[in-house]
């Protein structure tokens, strides 16, 4: 099985496109980062066991 | 077959990334994120590096989507102005719809992780900074009075407040001090230009005060918002943002800055071409040290607090 050969149009955007995906990449690292910093701080905290009963 | 519609003739521009970049205006952007940053970090809450971060470039996404949905409005009348023409849009590096499409999608997206990161009354004065100047003062005022750069200053002066209720989650006194440094600079700083970017403004039939009222009345204008902005600044020095370091750089620049409004206002048409400029520029240059200044030592008597330094 052969691949085809990279379209020009992809050549041509390659610059763009690998830029998008660091951008992309940075974004969910950002949010990865707020989600550990917000639960570590107890913003998120769960209700206890027993306020769930009541 | 589908390659065929993916052909584009070899001349046609390839849209870059930076063209993209371009359209968030950057360097306004850098004006918010550092104003942005001295509100966050002159409160009195401290606030987590992370959230912090993410905060701020939430508030400069937010920034540059409303410069693009700007650019998006005002595309025609940039095409005019010798200053403007380069810009994405009129140079036909970015097509209109995908500048509209991209302020949009990053108005959205700064303004809900904004909400997330920080709080809800932050996200809610980023979206009404992106609103009113998108729409109030591009859409609205900038074509229709000459009041235009004074309303829609306090579109670029809301950052140090979105910065300060980030950390706080309130509104204060000191927030809305550094507000009203910002709004009542943005009117000297931009006549001051208008005043050498002779043409620009009439070719576009922006109804700047130069354009309206005439250059003699544009000068006393920059006089006569100069003083009370130069009561604010030195003022803002005895408040709590303020200090002994605030004051003494506020008082020397306040100074010069007094000056300069004077020098302008003294001169008349025939003086400002026989020198191209030369005042009307360098009050110009001012300005913008003026503003950076002030921040800066806001900054500063800030960062030294934790020491017993900064302050009163």
């Amino acid at each position: 099985m052969t691949f085809k050969p990279e379209h020009e149009l992809h050549t041509r955007r390659k610059g763009r496109n690998i830029g998008v995906g660091l951008m992309l990449a940075g974004f969910v690292v950002l949010v990865l980062a707020l989600t550990f910093t917000k639960v570590t701080n107890g913003d998120f905290e769960l209700p206890k066991a027993e306020e769930l009963t009541q | 077959m589908a390659d065929a519609s993916y052909t584009t003739p070899a001349e046609e521009y390839d849209t870059q990334l930076g063209d993209y970049f371009a359209l968030l205006k950057p360097r306004v952007m850098s004006l918010v994120v550092f104003t942005a940053l001295v509100g966050l970090l002159a409160a009195p809450v401290p606030v987590h590096p992370v959230i912090a971060f993410s905060s701020i470039l939430f508030v400069a996404i937010g920034a540059g989507a409303s410069g693009a949905l700007n650019m998006w409005w005002d595309a025609d009348i940039d095409a005019v102005m010798r200053r403007t023409a380069k810009r994405p849009i009129p140079s036909g590096r970015v097509p209109a719809g995908e500048a509209l499409s991209l302020g949009l999608a990053l108005s959205g997206l700064s303004v809900m992780m904004l909400g997330l990161s920080a709080n809800l009354l932050a996200a809610g004065l980023l979206a009404f900074t992106i609103f009113f100047y998108a729409v109030i003062y591009s859409m609205w005022l900038k074509r229709s009075t000459p009041q235009n750069i004074v309303i829609g200053g306090a579109a670029g002066a809301f950052p140090p407040v979105i910065g300060w209720v980030v950390a706080t989650g309130s509104f204060s006194v000191e927030a809305w001090l550094m507000f009203a440094l910002i709004f009542m600079w943005t009117p000297p700083h931009f006549w001051a230009l208008a005043l050498f970017m002779k043409s620009d403004y009439d070719d576009a039939d922006v109804p700047m005060l130069t354009v309206t009222h005439g250059r003699r009345a544009t000068r006393a204008h920059v006089l006569g918002y100069t003083l009370p902005l130069v009561l604010l600044a030195v003022g803002t020095g005895f408040t709590a943002i303020g200090g002994p370091l605030y004051l003494a750089a506020a008082v020397i620049l306040n100074a010069m800055f007094l000056k300069g409004a004077f020098d302008i206002w003294r001169r008349d048409e025939t003086q400002a071409e026989a020198d191209a400029y030369r005042v009307e520029k360098k009050f110009f240059r001012l300005s913008l040290w003026y503003l950076f200044a002030h921040f800066g030592m806001i900054l500063i008597e800030a960062m030294l607090r934790p020491f017993g330094m900064g302050g009163w």
